[in-house]
């Protein structure tokens, strides 16, 4: 450690902290190096890679279909969204149109997804500045979104079901009334969360004023979703490039003035409230229809057409054996994650594995800018800043 | 949203300022894609963020790609966003292996870890960068992982060893060997063969 004389003679000298790599706070594997003066924090050095798994380069040696599942492993409480920027870069090289109900129960989950994320995010981050009662209410609803989940996929986190060329199951009977049922009450758990968080003077103390990221700032780092809008900037993927049916829903962006913790906090919430919003709508107008585009190359025929259609079983077989082939090209494509911008930039070679598929997560550029943001803050307020970064392993270190 | 006819006026507008630096560009499936040359990408970079009628003032991503086998084995791609044009821009500059690429650090503070990540992941080194070091990998990792030449398996693998009370680093053992399926199929390539035997077929692929 550089010290200077006259702190040393102060009886004063700088020293590093060594945060995580487990540490409840940290939320996953981060280890942090902070050099700290007194309690002041003058240098935060984030160390990831911890839970790198090579999602990247096993993407590479598998086909399309079998791509799919590691996309929901990389930010485990939000997998439809990835799955979902995925799905629509190979339909972009395969120049694919997918049916709109297909496209609605994607945005009906992608919402989901969405709630799903910030209930985790916006708990966790109220339990690690002293408050438990969110957490544990919040969980309650989770349970809920996940039982969705289920329902429609099969599995409760990993679903694997949005697939190039539409998703993979249809809707099943009575779901739609389920989730409008939870639409209709939810609303009452955010005001109660609120009603635990918004006012409270120990959570704004903790929060306000608290890791500020000025407008210029958030752009230079390549900030984006909630944490570019909390620093007051209008910008959401979902308005501005709309994909799939966002363009005929109806919802507002909320937008932050100050760019600190707080104002993270508050962006997320009205995120979620607007995020039941577009539920609604998106079950009123549920067209009816295929789920999947009809062109067995890609999708999996019906199982009954199976039992009858030798044709069918080729391509059932065809499918998840070899995959489908992909035309040359490259795309990177983007969609609005709970996080952020989530981007998949995808190389084709024309065979039926992705030349190279890197994947863009939003939290790796938030983690980035932490040393910015924690410079001249107490130690207390790391767990605070951690938390409102939104930050999961599985996608920064991939 | 940008139209590919939009790209396509930028893409002229850019080529006609800074049509030097570039050596290609085009507008393929809605995206513009831009090749410059290596030592010219801070002079581009900067020209597209503070260009008052383009402001791209975000670089979303920055990422390797590994050709082997191409003279200029790696590209080197830069996403760019531009809020005020709601039009992103794809930036690629080919290079050779061991040659470095200049650091847009001093541009775009997020270029920072992007680039240690292509640095750890493909060798690429990058010039000037204020804190080059491996960034996902393991502590005291060799080699470059994401390269074509490396191997899916890798070299070592690590288990905790009872006697010595840590963790040891040892060469990969599989009881199997990793097996790469080849599912394509026999029929794929037999184009030319189609076209001869069967006229009429010629044109129609199989995936219709």
């Amino acid at each position: 450690m550089a010290e200077s004389p006259q702190k040393k003679s102060a009886n004063r000298q700088n020293f590093t902290l060594n945060f995580g790599p487990q540490h409840p706070a940290a939320h996953g594997v981060l280890r942090l190096i902070l050099e700290m003066d007194g309690e002041v924090v003058e240098r935060a050095d984030p160390h990831i890679g911890l839970l790198h798994r090579g999602t990247e380069k096993l993407i590479e040696y598998k086909t399309y279909p079998q791509a799919i599942p590691y996309f929901d492993r990389l930010d485990y409480v939000s997998p439809m969204c990835q799955e979902h920027a995925f799905a629509l870069a190979v339909e972009k090289l395969l120049g694919l149109d997918i049916p709109p109900r297909a496209k609605y129960i994607r945005v009906l989950f992608a919402e989901i997804t969405r709630i799903l994320n910030h209930l985790l995010n916006i708990t966790t981050m109220a339990l690690d500045v002293g408050a438990i009662t969110p957490l544990l209410w919040g969980f309650e609803e989770r349970e809920i979104l996940m039982g969705f989940y289920e329902r429609v996929s099969g599995a409760r986190m990993h679903a694997n079901y949005f697939r190039p060329g539409g998703v993979q199951k249809d809707l099943p009977p009575g779901l739609m009334e389920d989730i409008a049922a939870f639409a209709d009450r939810f609303p009452q758990v955010i005001d109660d969360l609120e009603r635990l968080l918004t006012d409270n003077r120990i959570f704004k103390q903790r929060t306000v004023s608290i890791g500020i990221v000025t407008s210029d700032q958030a752009l230079d780092w390549g900030f984006s979703g909630p944490m570019l809008r909390a620093s007051n900037i209008a910008w959401d993927l979902r308005r501005n490039q709309p994909y799939e049916v966002y363009d005929q829903m109806d919802f507002l962006i909320p937008v932050g003035k100050n760019g600190d913790c707080y104002d993270r906090y508050l962006v997320r919430m009205e995120e979620m409230r607007q995020s039941v919003r577009i539920i609604k709508q998106c079950l009123d107008q549920m067209p009816e229809g295929l789920v999947k585009v009809k062109n067995y190359k890609v999708t999996t025929p019906p199982r009954e057409e199976m039992k009858t259609s030798m044709e069918a079983l080729i391509h059932h077989f065809k499918l998840y054996t070899e995959g489908y082939h992909v035309p040359k090209g490259e795309t990177y494509t983007v969609v609005e994650a709970p996080k952020g911008e989530f981007g998949v930039y995808l190389v084709s070679d024309g065979s039926n594995r992705p030349y190279r598929c890197k994947i863009r997560p939003p939290s790796f550029a938030f983690l980035q800018a932490f040393d910015l943001m924690t410079k001249g803050h107490m130690l207390a307020d790391v767990p605070s800043i951690i938390g409102s970064l939104d930050i999961v392993f599985g996608e920064i270190d991939r | 949203m940008a139209t590919p006819q939009d790209l396509d006026i930028l893409g002229r507008q850019i080529a006609q300022e800074i049509g030097t630096d570039i050596l290609s560009w085009s507008v393929s499936h809605g995206e513009l894609v831009m090749t410059v040359e290596r030592p010219s990408i801070i002079r581009v970079l900067t020209y597209l963020r503070d260009s008052e009628s383009l402001q791209f003032s975000q670089l979303m991503d920055v990422c390797g790609v590994d050709y082997l086998g191409r003279e200029l084995r790696f590209d080197v791609v830069y996403h760019l966003l531009s809020l005020l044009r709601n039009q992103r821009i794809r930036i690629k500059v080919e290079v050779e292996e061991g040659v470095p690429v200049p650091s847009v650090t001093s541009v775009y503070s997020s270029a920072n870890w992007w680039e240690r990540e292509v640095f750890d992941l493909y060798g690429i080194p990058f010039e000037d960068h204020p804190d080059l070091r491996r960034i996902l990998t393991d502590y005291g990792f060799e080699g470059y992982p994401l390269r074509k030449d490396f191997p899916l398996t890798g070299y070592v693998e690590v288990r905790y060893d009872e006697d010595q009370k840590r963790v040891v680093y040892e060469p990969v053992k599989l009881p199997q060997a990793f097996r790469n399926f080849d599912f394509e199929s026999p029929w794929e390539g037999m184009e030319f063969a189609v076209e001869t035997l069967f006229p009429m077929k010629a044109g129609r692929r199989s995936d219709g």
